[in-house]
């Protein structure tokens, strides 16, 4: 034990005293809300330009008004439609827009005609087609001698409250699904890269051993399932520190990056359409109702278990990336097909999950969360989803079953892969070793 | 026990071939042991099964009379022929790990690995990185963590290798000072000239058998073909040849064979008699390299180029 501890130090201290681990686990926040800003950045770009259009409203049935939208000009020239050809050649417009005459009050599609030797975009385009829309519509309203009220208060906008039929049941919100599904998502996340950063740092790391030749030093005074497990529970821990370090900084570096710069990262990541069509009032009322969404989640029910899928998932995978890295020895690409079959089941758990996410209940996703290649991934995303206890159980039972019979399993190959050198290593090689003895 | 290590009949197959083949041999405590046989021979299968890095097959292997268990390791000191550190530790802080893994305490690591820098004469490379150094620099970093927690076993797989001189005498000197403290040390090696000097006792192995055991001397004694060599200046007197077995002869050297032992001396004597002047007279003894050769034909086996098991 004690000397299962030694290991477990110097894997931990010997990552985290790295200047390249210090900086990276400072800096990945910073460079997560700088893409997320970016990002933001970019799906909001609008045009710059502005665009002048001149529009020939052959039956004047918007009355010479438009609203012009910041970047879109429209003006109603007195001139005939060759002048304005002529001058939108010369540059003086964008654009000449013909709107005809309405075949009857009661078509509901008109064709309107854009002359331009300029590529029409789709943002002038839609801009063009929202205004003259609207406009006639009130044109329409007012011919029809409707009242424009009236009109407004057919619009009605529906929304759905769940309700729980038994007693006692919990009232959820919708919102309270959307939450489940983004933590889902990012708990999902979270098991998908552990998995595979933290699983690719064992197998380097084994690999270096190996190549250097350190290992036959070491398991002279250790044994080798001593040195396997010291290095994934090493690694192990490295990973909760940095996961840890980023749960604190993220926070923090949003607020600060808030308070600098004025903006919200959170509003920059759904830019353009939703905060706009949102009035400041609604955003802010669903903002609060998040918030006590987010309280009355079950957090010390949660975050325990998201643990226990976490070690279990990061044992299982670990142990076998382990067993991969003692078999290849310094060849990058006998690594490579070594790794695949590992990799299959992490992938397909992975997409697994994002379909988990929206049907939490749906069959695909309920035993897929309890086989326990999958279900370290997957189970986590339905947690926020009032999964069954019997479910969690049972998935947690296999899952520490499946977790010792790999580590198992892998400290059979490890022993001997450590040790076998100039080989090449085929998968079939691999199962003959767990039979070996000592 | 006068034995440190008894091996009996101890076989370790790996898939088909046969890296240990029934060996026995045992070792005396507070002797220089040297394990002997050309590259695969199963020298270092054999030392993986003392060190408890694999198990033997079917067989015994006892230290100080006990079977091994999982107290042994700490008290051996192992230097693998292929010798590796972690590049990026620091040097003290590495042979601290190496030292506490094999029990020491941190306090009793620092001490002794102070006193063995200091020894060595590099104690300034304490905070120096391991990639720093050359490979003859680790390798006496490497030594050190062999011998640093006072093993009553040290077992060096071809020790010299990649070592200068000046170096290799320096460790040579060390044994010899451990072996005085009451250590025993296996040399393992396919350069056998080289522990000629050291050992006093010998194993030699051949495609996982043992071949040949015994003391370096008795060995020698055994196995030598009664020849004798005189360096003479100038002629030979007239008639001193007569009814004398002459194996060579050239102008500087006469090699003779003799079935009682004494003659060689009786000879010397008439030689210096007759008015020779005898600049030297030794016998011949075979090499450890010539026995070994002798003894694989003798019984009928071939040397075994490198197998393609871990060497």
């Amino acid at each position: 034990m004690n000397k299962l501890w030694l290991i477990i130090k110097r894997e931990y201290l010997s990552r985290v005293q790295k200047k390249s681990f210090i900086l990276t686990t400072l800096l990945t926040p910073l460079a997560f809300l700088v893409f997320f800003i970016f990002v933001g950045f970019i799906m909001g770009y609008e045009s710059d330009e502005a665009n002048k259009i001149a529009i020939v409203d052959q039956d004047n049935m918007l009355k010479r008004a438009i609203k012009d939208d910041g970047k879109t000009f429209f003006s109603f020239p007195n001139a005939s439609l060759d002048t304005l050809k002529a001058q939108t050649a010369r540059g003086e417009y964008n654009g000449v827009l013909v709107i005809p005459a309405l075949s009857d009050i009661q078509a509901k599609e008109l064709k309107l005609y854009y002359y331009s030797d300029d590529q029409l975009s789709l943002d002038v385009e839609s801009a063009i087609e929202s205004a003259v829309s609207s406009r006639i519509r009130d044109f329409k309203i007012a011919t029809m001698n409707l009242d424009p009220q009236l009109v407004e208060s057919l619009k009605t906008s529906v929304e759905i409250d769940p309700e729980p039929i038994a007693e006692g049941g919990e009232d959820i919100s919708s919102m309270r699904t959307a939450i489940g599904a983004g933590l889902g998502f990012i708990m999902g996340i979270m098991m998908y890269m552990g998995v595979f950063i933290y699983g690719m740092m064992i197998m380097r790391s084994v690999m270096e051993e190996k190549t250097n030749r350190i290992v036959e030093v070491m398991i002279s005074s250790v044994k080798p399932f001593q040195l396997m497990m010291g290095k994934i529970i090493g690694v192990g821990a490295v990973g909760m520190t940095q996961f840890l370090v980023w749960i604190i900084l993220i926070p923090l570096v949003s607020v600060f990056v808030n308070l600098v710069f004025g903006f919200d990262p959170q509003q920059m990541q759904s830019p353009g359409m939703a905060a706009a069509q949102m009035d400041p009032d609604d955003m802010q009322s669903m903002v609060m109702m998040a918030m006590q969404e987010l309280g009355s989640i079950d957090w010390w029910v949660i975050i325990p278990l998201f643990l226990l899928f976490f070690i279990g998932g990061y044992f299982l995978y670990a142990s076998l990336f382990a067993a991969v890295g003692s078999a290849v020895g310094d060849d990058i690409g006998d690594s490579q097909s070594l790794t695949l079959p590992i990799s299959i089941p992490v992938l397909i758990a992975f997409y697994i999950m994002m379909v988990s996410v929206r049907t939490p209940h749906s069959t695909l996703a309920v035993w897929a969360s309890i086989f326990p290649l999958f279900s370290p991934i997957v189970m986590p995303a339905r947690l926020a989803f009032d999964v069954p206890w019997w479910q969690i159980t049972l998935s947690l039972v296999l899952l520490l079953g499946t977790v010792v019979f790999f580590v198992w399993l892998s400290g059979r190959i490890y022993r001997i892969g450590i040790l076998m050198y100039g080989k090449k290593v085929t998968l079939k090689e691999l199962g003959k070793w767990m039979f070996y003895k000592g | 026990m006068a034995n440190i290590l008894e091996l009996t009949d101890v076989v370790k197959t790996y898939q088909t071939t046969k890296a240990v083949d029934h060996v026995s041999f045992s070792m005396p405590r507070g002797s220089i042991f040297g394990m002997l046989g050309p590259n695969g021979a199963g020298k270092t299968s054999l030392i993986r099964i003392i060190t408890r890095i694999t198990q033997a097959d079917t067989g015994t292997v006892l230290i100080n009379g006990m079977p091994l268990n999982d107290d042994h390791p700490e008290d051996i000191g192992y230097m693998p022929e292929e010798r590796g550190l972690y590049k990026k530790m620091k040097v003290g802080d590495h042979l601290i790990y190496l030292a506490r893994l094999k029990g020491l305490s941190e306090k009793n690591a620092k001490e002794s690995i102070k006193h063995w820098m200091e020894k060595f004469d590099i104690s300034d490379w304490w905070n120096k990185k391991v990639e720093e150094l050359s490979k003859g620099m680790q390798q006496k970093v490497q030594f050190i963590a062999t011998v640093v927690h006072k093993p009553s076993l040290i077992i060096l797989d071809e020790p010299f290798s990649g070592l200068d001189p000046i170096n290799a005498n320096l460790i040579k000197d060390e044994i010899d000072n451990l072996r005085s403290e009451g250590a025993s040390i296996i040399f393992s090696t396919h350069r056998m000239e080289q522990v000629e000097e050291i050992c006093e006792r010998i194993v030699l192995i051949n495609r996982g058998q043992n071949v040949l055991e015994g003391g370096v001397k008795d060995i020698k004694q055994d196995r030598k073909k009664n020849l004798f060599r005189y360096q003479i200046e100038g002629e030979l007197p007239p008639g001193v040849l007569d009814g004398k077995e002459v194996i060579d002869r050239s102008p500087e050297s006469l090699i003779m064979r003799f079935t009682q032992e004494r003659d060689s001396n009786l000879f010397l004597k008439s030689l210096v008699d007759a008015g020779a002047y005898v600049q030297g007279f030794e016998e011949i003894l075979p090499s450890l390299n010539e026995i070994f050769i002798q003894t694989v034909q003798e019984q009928g086996m071939t040397i075994e180029e490198p197998l393609n098991t871990p060497s």
